[in-house]
């Protein structure tokens, strides 16, 4: 749009501007709107665009950052109080890109806390509302990069997803977006909850949106030893309208796991939707879904424990007022720095790492993590994709589901998965219950294999247009 | 009374002689304004990612070879986790269970004897920063720019059975590890370092005995005063029918006596795990015999080879290839001269001598090794007696000018013409009857005192052996 001359960065940085005044007060979707920031870097874009030269891919696009991406010179926490004040002194490699590429930062979205939670309830700071509903969760944890971009406070976000948190709030309110496969995205700059889980990908209106960014922010990183030594496909090209013979996998055991009647509805309509463009939607099994909830909080605590170990009041970030001695300020500073829920994981991870108890968890979800990922490739055997809805509720009320942790793990039944086995899986929406709430449908892939994705969810979309629609936000 | 034995292991650090750290590219020298050699990743500031300096792996599996383990083919970082302010991420990538070098040995000659003592393993880590305390403003600071210095921690096996053992052991470690040049083994700059486990047992017996930990020495003598302490305490002890506490003890030099550690700081569980931001290490079986082939003469075996090739005594041998550039200019000089031992007795004695007074290193050694083999030969053809050669010596290390040179100048050769010799004689002899008559009567100490009275006359370049037949003969 900019690159093409039908407006200025300046102008639709501007209607961003506008519009996240018009809506922040209610929706809470940034912890940080940096507008000199942002406009600068537009006039910048504009500036390229004014001598004839190129700005990028991007050129002009606003995009909300959530708040575990290290942008140099701005203040990051990670959704927590434990790193108040803390200002990041060097860009994360998405970061660059999306420098290289003309985008314009307008700030720092909410998330819980270093990204442990699904419904941004346990930010740090404040709570984010779903834009279909302000008395609904956003999901999360990037439910500030995903309400935003529903809000239309941004054209497009980057959130990371350790077991969910991209999907889940995507599916939440009504956009899409993607979590790559692990090792396509580089983690540098990435505040890490869960390194072997972590991966940053984008949110967009739409596939096509998706598919740009993809292409921009991939790529091995010299920086990141876990980064696949792989070429960049150009994403843009899966975009295709037709995904005749392809063999679509729905896991039976996606229908025992507690999914609302509502969202099973929508989710088999999409399946005949899919039926009638050709493709071929088969049952297939993936026994060891049961253990994923289990599997995925033992290795992600764990290492969550370890990776936040690093927040102790010494260097930086939030340090307690009060203290006797070096213990004390260890204890004092992490008690009063981390929120309730990072707390809980922290124990539990200390605990599974223990002594005499590493063998009896961390070992052994290890091994069940293996298992999940043979289950994905016998099932990649038969079928080119897997299908499921991506949450197997729509958004829940605010306070809902806050002090029953082991109900609130539940939303990530379907994504968690995805992350144990390293696959990527775009959530897109297919539809609207009778509460106008919105509901994801999650396409999986084996690795590497993203544009497969894009062209199933590209099909979908060209053909269902439910992505097309908006939150009227009213009252806001 | 009943009689101990000493069981003794030693776990050793030293630091890697890399050029950068061993996880991001920050000067790895030692020294620099405090935190002036540091960068995000080595300060674990979120968000950061460790990349392996494949340098350090080079020389690791140097020092594994050299010490006759078996270099793994297939190896791994982990993570140990403790808070300490001198560990920015409170965690340390160390390895645990597949360490890079495993079950070797190192020859020690001890006494005549060569006893061979066991490497358990030899695995890589970071080092930490350090503290550095301001008593009277009541703070303390941490200096990171050691933080990522590559370390290389070497564990014996419990096969040291006396404090003497241990210091040999550790003179040995040194000298092949920088024969090697994979470190300076500087303990006062700490790139070499050492603890001790030491337990007693009734002799005869197999059962390892409770094992105390010592720490905080900081020398061989101070690690061999250290553990002749434990050795005392723990038989007293036992001698009474006490126990031995399991614990850490530091060694304070100045009460030549160890105390014991506060047990909260010992109280650890490390809960090591794999290091999820870092791939396993593969090391090819090419890459393994590259580095063996690159290996040069090791100290023991080119011992050997000195005792064989040059007919030099054990103790010669062991001193001169201590160090590989002692060594080196040995074999120089012993190429250009055929008094081997003279030559080993001049190195050894004088040169090493000297050089220790003036706090030099054989490569700062203003004579060369050719000039000291052309002394030994200047002595060996007669030119100049051993006790001028010293007035020589001394003019060649203040001046560094050949020896020929110096003889010629101040006309130091060595008085050997008979005919001159035996006028001197006659004036001497003429000149004090007293002593004269007292050799006459059988007073050999006479003798001695009329040869130094030529060649005092002589100025020293008398041939002493000549002065000594002449007056035999005139005063027959």
């Amino acid at each position: 749009m900019v690159a093409g001359g039908e407006a200025s960065a300046a102008d639709v940085t501007e209607a961003c501007l506008g519009r996240i005044e018009e809506v922040e007060p209610r929706l809470g979707c940034f912890l940080r709107v940096d507008p000199e920031g942002a406009r600068a870097m537009a006039a910048r874009v504009d500036e390229r665009l004014k001598r004839g030269e190129g700005a990028g891919l991007l050129a002009g696009v606003p995009i909300a950052l959530k708040d575990n991406l290290c942008v140099r010179g701005r203040e990051i926490t990670c959704g927590s109080r434990i790193l108040k004040g803390f200002t990041a002194p060097y860009d994360a490699t998405v970061i660059t890109k999306l420098r290289d590429s003309g985008a314009v930062f307008l700030g720092q979205t909410n998330m819980d806390e270093v990204a442990m939670g699904s419904s941004t309830e346990n930010s740090g700071y404040n709570p984010t509302r779903n834009p279909w509903d302000p008395e609904r969760v956003p999901g999360g944890s990037s439910g500030g990069s995903a309400a935003a971009l529903a809000a239309g406070e941004a054209l497009s976000s980057l959130g990371s997803d350790t077991g969910g948190s991209i999907r889940q709030p995507a599916s939440l309110c009504g956009v899409a977006g993607m979590k790559p496969t692990y090792g396509r995205v580089s983690r540098y700059g990435l505040i890490a909850y869960a390194s072997s889980l972590d991966q940053i990908g984008p949110f967009g209106k739409d596939v096509e949106d998706i598919a740009l960014l993809l292409e921009i922010i991939s790529g091995h990183d010299r920086r990141d030893s876990t980064s696949a030594p792989l070429e960049v496909p150009r994403y843009r090209d899966f975009l295709k309208n037709n995904i005749r013979g392809m063999k679509l996998g729905v896991p039976r055991e996606c229908f025992a796991e507690g999914m609302e009647k509502n969202v099973e509805g929508i989710f088999k309509a999409a399946l005949d939707t899919f039926r009638r463009l050709g493709a071929e939607v088969m049952e297939i099994e993936l026994p060891r879904i049961p253990y994923t909830l289990a599997c995925y909080y033992i290795l992600s605590t764990a290492e969550a424990s370890s990776n936040l170990a690093r927040y102790d009041g010494v260097k930086y970030g939030y340090r307690a007022r009060e203290y006797r001695n070096l213990l004390e300020m260890y204890e004092r500073t992490r008690q009063e720095g981390f929120g309730e829920e990072v707390k809980r994981r922290i124990i539990l991870g200390t605990y599974v790492l223990s002594a005499g108890y590493y063998e009896a968890y961390y070992a052994r979800a290890l091994k069940v993590r293996r298992l999940i990922k043979d289950d994905f490739d016998a099932a990649f055997s038969d079928c080119d994709c897997v299908i499921m809805p991506t949450s197997p509720s729509v958004a829940f009320q605010i306070g809902e589901r806050k002090d029953d942790p082991l109900r609130m793990y539940l939303s990530d039944i379907f994504t968690i998965s995805v992350n144990l086995a390293g696959l990527p899986a775009i959530s897109i929406n297919c539809g609207f219950d009778r509460q106008k709430l919105p509901v994801g449908l999650q396409i999986i892939a084996p690795p590497f294999e993203e544009g497969r994705i894009l062209n199933v969810a590209y099909a979908f979309e060209q053909n269902t247009g439910f992505h097309k629609q908006k939150p009227e936000l009213k009252g806001i | 009374m009943k009689n101990f034995e000493t069981v003794i292991g030693l776990e050793v650090h030293v630091q890697l002689k890399t050029e950068s750290k061993i996880f991001c590219s920050c000067p790895a020298e030692f020294g620099g304004e405090p935190n002036t050699r540091v960068c995000p990743v080595c300060l674990g500031l979120p968000g950061v990612l460790p990349v392996f300096n494949e340098k350090a792996l080079g020389l690791t599996v140097r020092a594994g070879l050299a010490l006759n383990c078996s270099v793994s083919s297939f190896s791994k970082f982990d993570r140990k986790n403790y808070f300490y302010p001198d560990l920015p991420k409170n965690y340390q990538i160390s390895q645990y269970d597949k360490p890079f070098n495993l079950g070797g040995y190192i020859d020690v000659w001890i006494d005549g004897e060569r006893k061979r003592f066991g490497i358990t393993r030899v695995h890589l880590e970071e080092d930490a920063g350090k503290l550095i305390h301001f008593e009277k403003e009541g703070f303390s600071g941490v200096d990171f720019n050691r933080t990522g210095v590559p370390l290389l921690e070497i564990v014996s096996e419990p096969d040291l059975r006396s404090p003497g053992d241990a210091y040999e052991y550790l003179k040995a470690l040194r000298a092949l590890l920088r024969y090697i040049e994979i470190s300076d083994c500087d303990m006062e700059k700490g790139s070499f370092r050492c603890d001790a486990n030491i337990s007693l047992r009734p002799s005869g017996t197999k059962e390892l005995g409770v094992k105390v930990e010592v720490k905080n020495m900081n020398s061989f003598r101070a690690v061999e005063r250290a553990l002749s302490y434990e050795v005392e305490r723990q038989t007293a002890l036992l001698q009474e029918g006490g126990g031995i506490v399991q614990e850490t003890r530091l060694y304070n030099a100045d009460a030549q006596k160890t105390f014991p550690m506060r047990s909260k700081e010992e109280a650890h569980d490390y809960r090591y795990f794999p290091e999820p931001d870092l791939v396993p290490v593969a090391v090819e079986t090419e890459k393994i015999e590259e580095i063996k082939a690159a290996l040069p003469e090791l100290p023991a075996a080119r011992a050997l080879r000195f005792r064989r090739e040059y007919g030099l005594p054990e103790y010669d041998a062991g001193v001169l290839t201590s160090e590989r550039p002692l060594a080196d200019f040995f074999e120089v000089a012993a190429a250009l001269s055929r008094n081997r031992k003279v030559l080993s007795n001049w190195i050894m004695v004088e040169l090493l001598g000297k050089l220790n007074r003036e706090d030099l290193g054989i490569e700062d050694s203003p004579i060369g090794a050719g000039q000291i083999a052309s002394l030994v030969e200047l002595i060996d053809a007669g030119t100049i007696s051993g006790k001028i050669a010293k007035t020589v010596f001394a003019e060649m290390f203040r001046s560094g000018r050949p020896p020929e040179e110096i003889v010629k100048d101040k006309g130091l050769v060595q008085i050997s013409d008979e005919g001159e010799l035996e006028k001197i004689v006659a004036e001497v002899i003429s000149a004090h009857p007293d002593p004269v008559a007292d050799y006459r009567s059988g007073k050999e100490q006479a003798l001695g005192f009329l040869v130094g009275l030529v060649m005092k006359a002589t100025r020293g370049k008398a041939n002493p052996g000549l002065v000594n037949k002449i007056l035999r003969r005139k005063l027959a």
